[in-house]
């Protein structure tokens, strides 16, 4: 992975202090709230329902135990010993005091991490596909792009007061893990015929109040451009985009307004005219960079089954359960991926503690080449165990409740922080995913009904991409109660598709019982091994409609 | 009226005004004059030297560029430092333009700010009056590094 150069110290390290200056002048009243708020921001801290909430930066979601150490050290010191993995495979502290922040930065930056840019109006921390270097169907690795990108967007001069939020994601692979079309500018990296590095560049996608799925702005964009290219889109938004009204202020609002082929013309002929030496990405400095994320140490002999895993899977159902759900393949043969439920039945979804981070970085030192990675999907993932180790590292998750072997089903969900923490919420959240955990805990029955996304957000703004959940969940206020909207057939990646309304909202306590009236629906409704939102691209919402309004 | 001179930072340095800021409807004083766009384009300063333009963020400068000769100053009115726009129109000035002459900040120009305009290619930052100007001069030492190309004044510059 990725090793700060001494430039890259000295940025954070200037941060902190910066940060540091920003805060004494805050309390010490010569900075009002008003002007505060925008620096705090562009610092990942915000002010939620209780207290200070801060966000620190995973860059495309790759951490090594040393930094996996320091976030649990960060959060047994400063907060109430967890912290929060959020969709954008970020970290989140929910409890840390003001004048402790520096403190907090200060000791990110010893383990080379840092909260710039994790909120505020300019290019957030960018998110890649979280299989990238490891997947079997990965044309280019996307890691060393999104590490250029994310120099050359730290503290841009020119981009770090844009209209609204800007997120970018990469992936190199056939499938899309890293929901691409779902971001104000996603980047598929391919290989031309004669081997050539290009990107698919998507724009204008996005969740919140109206989600859109993206246009496609270049089939192939080459590689030399990807800075010059990416700097004139966020020009021409940075002077078009809508700075009147927030709710239009996304680049995908600009996109719809101006239309694909004219926001493509405006890019091209600003591209033409600033395209400067320095931006050009030349092969030696990707190369350079490439060299930082060589593959581990494989063992070329190690083997593709070992007789203990074996005998323990065929003697051990909870263990073959965890073989079958939470293990991915892996490109080296010999190898695979493990992906590590943070969804525990009595945990808020994305919640780790302390101690099971400390747990975690022991078991990646001795199984995973010292590195972990957060998904999207608010889980973490060892990328390269050797099949060998499966059954050794199985039991260490376990020990520490992070073997729970349910992803992609049902109880695996996406879900917001909702009304327990955030002041913009409508609606409880996380009191609805813990009584779906609660419903559902047979893990045949989660099995039986196989791959379902479901996703829930406490308000409009869609930090739990409800719009893209096979079913979403939205809360909403209705004369001060909470209600939930409940959404079927979205989708992200490759075939990505927004959630349709069902029907009216339901209340909170006929949500969860209606979830399992449109379940019981697919499974009388099903083609023979159909999964569920294929059923309902089928037949649509209606067969739904009637079961679930009918009680 | 106040009657003395407005201080500014200029090229890193605490000097003060050379310019005045002329209203729509307020003679030309002799000297340097800023005046607003619509002012300059409607002939109203025609042959007064050296003149400057205050330009608004919805307007664009490269809309002018036949003309931009006229113009030792261009300014950018910065209703709220949250605004970025200016700072787009000011790298393409340097860049594409090739203007040499003082890009100035107005209006609500912060400390916070001033280092980011800086490397888009403003040179000269009327600070907001009720802040310290010595204070928003340290913010040119809060980074010593940092990771993209600024855009000089001149070409030649670094
Ligand atoms: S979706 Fe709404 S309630 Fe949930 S975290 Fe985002 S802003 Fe808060």
């Amino acid at each position: 992975m990725y090793r700060y150069n001494a430039l890259d110290q000295r940025i954070v390290d200037e941060r902190v202090g910066q940060f540091r200056d920003q805060v004494r002048r805050r309390l010490s009243g010569e900075l009002s709230e008003d002007e505060f708020r925008p620096l705090r921001l562009m610092n990942g801290l915000y002010y939620q329902r209780h207290a200070y909430m801060l966000r620190v930066a995973i860059p495309y979601g790759v951490l090594s135990t040393a930094q996996v150490r320091m976030l649990a050290h960060i959060a047994r010191t400063f907060d109430r010993g967890y912290g929060h993995f959020t969709t954008r495979q970020n970290i989140q502290y929910n409890w840390p005091e003001l004048e402790a922040v520096p403190d907090i930065l200060a000791c990110l930056a010893q383990v080379q991490m840092h909260a710039i840019q994790t909120s505020g109006n300019c290019v957030r921390n960018i998110s890649a596909d979280h299989l990238a270097g490891v997947a079997r169907d990965e044309a280019v690795d996307p890691r060393p792009y999104c590490e250029i990108m994310r120099q050359w967007s730290t503290f841009h001069p020119e981009f770090s007061y844009l209209p609204r939020k800007f997120k970018l994601a990469f992936t190199g692979a056939t499938t899309d893990r890293a929901a691409i079309k779902l971001h104000d500018i996603g980047y598929r990296a391919l290989r031309s015929p004669e081997g050539e590095v290009g990107f698919q560049v998507w724009v204008g996608g996005g969740m919140g109040r109206t989600p859109v799925v993206g246009e496609l702005l270049h089939p192939f964009l080459p590689e030399r451009d990807l800075l010059s290219f990416t700097e004139s889109i966020l020009r021409v938004y940075n002077e078009l985009g809508d700075r009147k009204d927030k709710y239009k202020a996304r680049i995908k609002i600009l996109v719809r307004r101006l239309g694909v082929a004219e926001f493509r013309r405006l890019v091209d002929e600003d591209h033409a005219a600033t395209r400067t030496p320095e931006l050009v990405l030349t092969p030696e400095r990707v190369a350079a960079m490439a060299a930082h994320f060589a593959p581990p140490a494989f063992d070329p002999e190690a083997p593709a089954h070992d007789a203990l895993v074996d005998e323990k899977a065929s003697e051990d159902a909870a263990f073959r359960a965890w073989l079958g759900h939470n293990v991915a393949p892996h490109k080296v043969p010999g190898y695979h991926a493990v992906i590590v439920s943070l969804k525990a039945p009595d945990v808020p979804p994305g919640d780790v503690t302390d101690a099971q981070l400390e747990a975690l970085a022991d078991i990646a030192d001795d199984h995973a080449f010292g590195e972990v990675r957060s998904l999207h999907t608010q889980n973490l993932l060892l990328a390269s165990v050797a099949s060998r180790d499966l059954y050794a590292v199985w039991q260490r998750l376990r020990l520490v409740k992070l073997a729970t072997p349910n992803v992609d089903t049902l109880t695996d969900q996406i879900c917001c922080p909702g009304f327990d923490f955030c002041s913009l919420a409508n609606a409880a959240s996380i009191p609805v995913a813990q009584e779906i955990a609660e419903a559902f805990d047979d893990l045949d029955h989660l099995y039986d009904l196989g791959e379902i996304k479901l996703k829930i957000s406490g308000c409009i703004n869609a930090c739990g991409h409800h719009h893209v959940g096979h079913i979403g969940i939205l809360g909403i206020d209705k004369r001060g109660a909470d209600f939930y909207q409940v959404m079927l057939g979205g989708a992200e990646g490759d075939d990505a598709s927004l959630g349709r309304i069902l029907g009216p909202a339901f209340a909170r306590e006929a949500v969860v019982p209606a979830i399992g009236r449109i379940l019981a629906a697919y499974v009388d409704l099903r083609a023979d091994g159909e999964r569920f939102l294929d059923t309902v691209r089928r037949l649509g919402l209606q067969p739904f409609k009637e079961r679930a309004y009918a009680h | 009226m106040p009657t003395e001179p407005r201080r500014l930072i200029v090229d890193r340095q605490i000097v003060e005004d050379a310019w005045t800021h002329v209203a729509d409807d307020a003679p030309l004083p002799a000297g340097p004059a800023i005046v607003s766009r619509e002012r300059w384009l409607a002939g109203d300063a025609a042959g007064h030297a050296p003149l400057g333009v205050l330009y608004q963020p919805d307007e664009d400068p490269l809309a002018d560029v036949d003309r931009l000769g006229e113009l030792a100053l261009i300014a950018f009115a910065f209703p709220a430092f949250s605004d970025g726009r200016p700072l787009s129109r000011a790298r393409k000035l340097r860049q594409i333009v090739g203007f040499t002459g003082q890009i100035r900040a107005v209006g609500d120009v912060l400390r916070d700010q001033i280092l980011y305009m800086w490397r888009c290619g403003f040179d000269a930052f009327e600070v907001r009056a009720d802040k310290s100007l010595e204070d928003a001069l340290a913010a040119f030492a809060e980074f010593s590094v940092d990771y993209q190309a600024s855009t000089p004044r001149r070409l030649s510059e670094g």
